[in-house]
This record gives C-alpha cells, structure tokens and sequence, in this order.
C-alpha cells in the first residue's frame, strides 16, 4: 500500500456539504478536562483529552452522524457544538459567527437555535413538573409568545411529536420511554431550532420503540428543514439517519464521509473493525470478520502519532512518530477524508477473517490471521 | 470457514428429557398496584452444549424467567408455579439450600453490568476463587491458582499480576470478562447470560461474544442469553424464543424465527431494525403502540392492541381467544392466523421491507 498517494486537504474540494453553506463549522476545536490531584492544595496534574483537535461542519437542514466508542468525545463534542462547555481551543462558527467563547449574553439568540436531545428520556424530564410546563418553559425563558398563548402552542407541539394534547397536564413519571423521549423532542421543538444535537436519542429504547422515535425525527428533518447532529453508537441507526457520518476515536475524527462512501468503501481500519463487528440479525451474514484486541487506552495519556495504533493490525514504525492527518486518499470521492498512513484499500475486502483478540488467537490458531504481539492496555 | 463460524443448527432434542426443561412456568408478583403476571404459562428446552436466545422488549418477563430458574425471587412476594427440571431435579419448589448448592456451581450467570456483580472491595481474583473454595473446599492458593488459569481463559493479558487488580482498574470489557471467569470457574452446566453485552461498545461486544461460543465448545455449557439485539443473537444462539407479556410468542432454531418469522410480533421487530446494507429512504415501520400493562392484560391475543394482521382472523377471536404456541414442538407461534397466512404475509409484505 502507498500512502504518498494522498491529496492534501487543501487541495481537494471542501467535505460536500450537499445542502449548501455550513451551518455550523467546527476547526481545530478542542476540550480538555482537568485531572486533579492533591487532597488540601488540589493541582492539576494532567488533563483529559476529550475532544483534541476536530473539524466538522453541517450544513441548512443537514443531519450528520458521530460514531465512535464509549469514551472517544461523542458527547463532549456535542456539548461544545450547543455550547455547554466551552472549548479549550480551536473555533466553533455558527452561521459564519464565531461563538467558541461568545458570554451568555452573546449566546442568547443562538441558543434557542441550536437545541439538544438527550439520552436518558427517564433523567433528562423534571419529575415535578407537568408536560405542558416541560415544553413550555423554554418559550417563557426566552420571552417568546407565540400567536394563540403557549398552551395552544405546546399542543400543537405534543401532536406534532405524535403525543395527545390532552396529556398536558400529565407528568412524566406516566409515560413510557418512548414517550418520554417524544416529549424530550417537543421541548426541543419549542424554540424553533434550526439545529438539534441529538446525544443517543434512541439508546435507552427498545428496538420497536426506537424506530418510532427515529422515524419522528427523520420527518421533522424533512417537513421543517431542521439540521441534526446525531450521535450514537449504532451504526446502523446513524446510517438510516445521516447524510454523513464521522467516526471518532479518542478525541479526534478519524474519519468522515457520505453515508454511501464511509459504509461501503471504509478506508480507516478502525472504521473497517467498527462496521464488521455489527452484528446484523441475519444468519447468513458471512462479512468479514475483524476483532480489535483489548480496549480503548486511556484518553489522558493518548498514544503519541496515530491514536488507533495500540489496537491496529497495520500499524508500523510511522505510526507511532507520526500522526496521520485528515485526507482525501486517492480512490475516495470528494468530502471523503481519512486519517491514515497505510488505509485500506478501496472497496470492502472480503472472505479472510483477521482475528486479533489474542485469547482467541491462543485458542484457534487460525491460519493466515494477523496475530500482533500483545501490547500494553491501558484503561 | 474456521472454527469461527457460526454455530451450526441445534441438533434434534434426542427424543428423552432435555437438560433444562421449564413446563408452564407462572411467575406473579403481588404488588399495591395489583398482581403482576410476569411470566404467565411458558414453556421451554435448552440441550447441552447449544445456545437458547430470549428476545422480547423490556418488561415482557425475559429477566423474570430466568430468576426463577436461578432460585433469586423473594419468595414472599412472589407466586412461582410450573415447572422446572435441571437435569433431573425440579427446583419449583426446592429448599432453599439446595438452590444455593446449585448456583455458582452446575448454573451460574452473567449480568448487565458487571460492577453490580464485583464486589469494589475486593481483588478480582478473591472473588473468582472464592466461588471457587464454596464449592469446592479448595485451599487458598489452589483458588488462586484457578484464578489465574480462568483470567487466562477469558483472555485478559498478564492474568499473575492482574489477579491481584480490583474492580475499578479494569475496563469495562476486562470486567465483563472477569464476570464470565467467575461464572465458569466451576464448570457449570448451565449458564444464564442476561444481556451480557449490552453496556458494552461492538468491537468488545464482538469479543465477549465470540470467547462465550468458544468456551461452549470447549466445555459443553448450556447457554440462555436473554437480548434485546436480533444481530447478537443471530451470531450466537442456536434457538430462539421471542417472548412477549410474559409468553413465547415464538420458537425456533435461528434459521427459522430470523428467516421465516411466523408472528405478527416477531415481524415487527425485524422491521423495527435498520440493517447496515438495507434502503436508507423507507421508513423503519416499528410496532406502533406501546408494551402492555402486566397487571391488566388484553383479553385474547395479549398482542391484539398493536397488531395490524387482525382482519386475517376470523369473527373475534383475537381479542377473545388466547392462542397457544403451536405446533407444541419445532417452530412454532401464538397467533389465530394460519399457518398458510403466516406464510404468505412473511413472503408478500415483510421479506420485501428487510434490508
Ligand atoms: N466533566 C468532565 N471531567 C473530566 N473528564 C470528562 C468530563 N466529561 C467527559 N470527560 C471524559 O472525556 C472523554 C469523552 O467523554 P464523552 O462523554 O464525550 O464520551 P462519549 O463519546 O460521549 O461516550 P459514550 O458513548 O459513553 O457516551 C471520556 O474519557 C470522559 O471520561
Ligand atoms: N420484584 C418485582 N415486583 C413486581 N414486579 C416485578 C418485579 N420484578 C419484575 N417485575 C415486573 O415483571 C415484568 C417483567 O420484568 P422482567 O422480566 O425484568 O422484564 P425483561 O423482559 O425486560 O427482563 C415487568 O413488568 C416488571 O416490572
Ligand atoms: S495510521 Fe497506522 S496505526 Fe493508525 S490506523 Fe493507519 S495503519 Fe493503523
Ligand atoms: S392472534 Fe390475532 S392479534 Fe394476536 S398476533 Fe395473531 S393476528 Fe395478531
Ligand atoms: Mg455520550
Ligand atoms: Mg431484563
């Protein structure tokens, strides 16, 4: 494999952003927590890098997926994109204006804008209060008083979600968790938003219960042009839901593309081993079959040069000195960018099983497989 | 293919009694609410050395049944009537004690979340060899040893020095396999997985799932692994059994309920499942509506209130008449369509609509 063969970022076309401008636009953005120590003096003697150093854009009425394992940043991004957490570097430009640091003050149109879900329907909902004063509150915070009052407004709502009118003066704690999330949803409607950040909306769901809520929110992308930002660990969920999907690994995309692109022709051995360990409920699937040995390091202290080398098959030399940047190899359409120094090669490779849990390698034996030397794993 | 493939199809119950053989089971709870009918007439086998998959959505009695098997209801709130024979011995019923001996020991199981089931205090190889010792009688260092063989089994590396680790030094996926090393460390017959990998990312759920059929093979355990995930059980299990308000709805070996689903319920959840090859422009078509109340069941077909395939049946029998799973043996459903109706519905409006 060649890794000279790549174009740089700058010289290809921007990442497709099919429905026009960028609505949201995210640079060099990164976030690190702080790990203390200390019992009396506290000091701080590392840092959590959550979220270290990614570029993501979404276009008007765009949904873009973000997959990656527990851990990675999925959820950290998320929240610096609707500005809960402020970010340690880098640039977050909404509608071309810049609100990585932007006061409170600042934030106060955007906010209503920019809307999230979240994942846990039974948390996410004050027990005490009824529904119609769950998805009413954000229209009196922000002084917004819609034609015919709030009530009439949040009915509207409750219908819109698929919920009876009638239950607004119902509490949570008498809904299931579909339709908890359903009233998560309305709440988030409220304001109009022109993005949601949904985090795991469908995660807490049972698999029938989740259908229902993706296919709400599949029609609110359609009828009301609304962009998504739609995380969550099922590939298959975000694919039936996202024009684009970026995969993430400890706190930097690895790689990004359009949903057809990044599914069928993965370029990232991490993207390959993620999609090959879905289990599809068909038991004539006969994919190839990766298994990634041990778990995700720790992301306080990540490895140096490429992030994914601990656990890649392929890893050599380069990939600890260096760290691969973002993009578009030779043989990837536009927009498809792949952080990698010896990526796969186009196209799905087939029929050989690379098993590299060394338990299992212990116990087969297996011909032809690729056994790496155990590494240090850390957690 | 390698040893790696897919289990092959259940081999025929050999005509005599099964390993574990569970006969009307009835699980009530009385609550202030009312009775609770959690589990409510089931039936079912599992032969050695196979894979029995439970499905169903959260509440329809999958956690219930197997508490029940495992002796864990607080018998002074719960009513279990029925049957069920481990090997032999009937143990609705049994004292106590006897349920003890033979927990850890000829069943054991694996939970959800592995750090309800570790104690935080103690090292992860105290807790594998003192399972160990109970049963056993075996002295400290034998445990110890046994420790590290079954750390090394379930593939965690540096098993002499990670057996003096606790709990919290380990990673989610080492705890789940700490877990199974625990369970296994007596050789049970019988292992009860209740989604053992649900709070756990693919590639490591790929992991766990892959070491469990291999020690399958190795050891010839029994395995019930409760789910909510078709793909899981698809790649592990070699029987199903799709619950629903406390019954099985339907049966099967893997190839039957996944590739010619015969029950309305069973339809909806694989339509329910986007797949990763499927069209991504058709809606997902979920079973609308929601689970059942447990203390007032629908009167009939307890699924009758979701079901879109009434009209099949004749006069009102759907919401009069509880159908019983049929044939009693092999593949078969709870539901007044016809075989023949079954058939064509599955082929003319759900095959077209999977991936
Ligand atoms: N407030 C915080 N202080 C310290 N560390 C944090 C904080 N919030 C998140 N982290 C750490 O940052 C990393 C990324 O966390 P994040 O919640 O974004 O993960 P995620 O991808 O959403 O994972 P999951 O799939 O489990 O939800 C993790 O290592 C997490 O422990
Ligand atoms: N100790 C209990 N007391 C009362 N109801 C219970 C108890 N345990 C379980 N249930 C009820 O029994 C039903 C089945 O529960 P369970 O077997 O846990 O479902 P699942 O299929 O999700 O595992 C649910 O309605 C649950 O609320
Ligand atoms: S850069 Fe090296 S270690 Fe990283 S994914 Fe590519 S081959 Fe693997
Ligand atoms: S018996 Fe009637 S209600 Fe029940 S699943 Fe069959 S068709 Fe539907
Ligand atoms: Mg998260
Ligand atoms: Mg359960």
């Amino acid at each position: 494999m060649n890794d000279q063969l790549t174009l740089s970022k700058a010289d290809g076309p921007s990442p497709a952003t099919p429905s026009g401008e960028p609505l949201l636009q995210l640079t060099g953005v990164q976030k690190h927590f702080p790990v203390m120590d200390g019992f009396l003096f506290k000091r701080q003697v590392g840092a959590v890098h959550a979220v270290d150093g990614i570029d993501l854009t979404v276009g008007t009425g765009e949904a873009v997926g973000l997959v990656g394992e527990s851990g990675c940043g999925k959820s950290t991004t998320g929240r610096l994109v609707t500005r809960l957490l402020e970010p340690t570097g880098g640039q977050i430009s909404y509608q071309g204006r810049d609100i990585a640091h932007a006061s409170r003050k600042e934030l106060m149109p955007i906010r209503s804008e920019i809307q999230m879900i979240f994942q846990d329907p039974y948390s996410s909902l004050n027990p005490r209060q009824t529904v119609g004063a769950i998805i009413g509150a954000p229209m009196e915070i922000n002084g917004i008083k819609p034609a015919g009052g709030i009530q009439k407004r949040v009915q509207e709502l409750l219908e819109t979600v698929g919920l009876n009118p009638e239950h607004y003066n119902r509490f949570p704690h008498e809904f299931s968790g579909g339709q908890r999330q359903r009233i998560g949803v309305a709440r988030a409607l409220s304001l109009e938003p022109k993005l949601i950040v949904a985090d795991e909306p469908v995660s807490a769901l049972d698999v029938s219960i989740q259908a229902q809520v993706v296919n709400l929110l599949q029609q609110l992308q359609k009828d009301l042009g609304i962009a998504f930002l739609f995380i969550a660990h099922d590939l298959a969920i975000v694919r039936h839901f996202s024009q684009r999907v970026a995969v993430m690994y400890l706190g930097k995309i690895v790689e990004i593309a359009d949903r057809a692109s990044l599914y069928e022709r993965p370029r990232h051995p991490y993207t390959h081993a993620l999609l090959s360990a879905v289990p599809e409920a068909d038991p004539d699937d006969n994919r190839e079959r990766i298994r990634l040995a041990g778990d995700v390091p720790s992301p306080i202290n990540p490895p140096s040069g490429c992030r994914f080398r601990t656990r890649c098959w392929k890893a050599q030399e380069k990939c600890a000195t260096e760290e691969p940047p973002l993009v578009q190899l030779s043989g990837n359409v536009a927009g498809h960018l792949t952080a990698c120094h010896f990526p796969e090669e186009p196209g799905v490779a087939g029929g050989r099983d690379v098993v590299l849990d060394p338990a299992l390698a212990a116990m087969e034996d297996e011909a032809g497989a690729v056994i790496p030397e155990p590494r240090d794993q850390q957690d | 293919m390698t040893t790696l493939a897919k289990p092959e199809e259940a081999p025929a119950p050999s005509g005599g009694a099964s390993f574990l053989s569970v006969r009307d089971l009835q699980v009530r709870f009385s609550t202030e609410d009312g009775v609770v009918r959690a589990v409510d007439g089931l039936s079912f086998d599992v032969e050695r050395g196979t894979t029995l998959g439970i499905v169903g959505e959260s509440g329809s009695g999958k956690s219930v049944t197997n508490l029940a098997i495992l002796g864990l209801h607080n018998p002074e709130s719960t009513e279990i009537t029925g049957s069920i024979n481990l090997a032999g011995q009937e143990l609705v019923g049994a004292p106590r004690r006897t349920l003890e001996k033979l927990r850890g020991n000829t069943m054991s199981m694996i939970f959800q979340d592995p750090l309800t089931a570790l104690s935080p205090y103690h090292t992860i190889g105290r807790q594998i060899g003192e399972t160990f010792r109970k049963h056993t009688g075996a002295s400290k260092k034998e445990a110890r040893d046994r420790s590290i063989e079954m750390l090394t089994k379930v593939g965690i590396p540096q098993p002499q020095t990670r057996v003096d680790d606790y709990p919290h030094q380990f990673s989610g996926g080492m705890r789940q396999r700490a877990m199974i090393a625990m369970s296994l460390v007596c050789d049970p017959d019988l292992l009860i997985a209740d989604e053992p990998t649900t709070a756990l990312d693919v590639t490591v759920q790929a992991q766990i799932l892959d070491l469990l059929k291999d020690l399958q093979q190795e050891l010839g355990t029994a395995i019930i692994l409760i789910t909510h995930d078709l793909g899981v059980v698809a790649k592990t299990a070699h029987n199903v059994m799709v619950m629903y308000a406390g019954r099985a709805v339907e049966r099967g070996t893997v190839r039957e309920v996944l590739k010619a689903p015969q029950h309305p319920y069973a339809w909806g959840l694989l339509s329910s499942m986007p797949s990763l090859a499927g069209s991504v422009d058709v809606p997902l078509r979920p079973v609308r509506g929601t689970p059942p109340s447990l203390i007032n069941v629908p009167a009939g077909c307890p699924f009758n209130p979701r079901c879109d395939f009434k009209e099949g049946v004749l006069g009102d029998r759907c919401t009069t008449e509880r159908p019983e799973i049929s044939p009693a043996t092999g593949h078969g459903s709870a539901c007044h369509l016809s075989v023949g109706q079954k058939q064509d519905i599955f082929i003319d409006q759900i095959q077209p609509r999977l991936g």
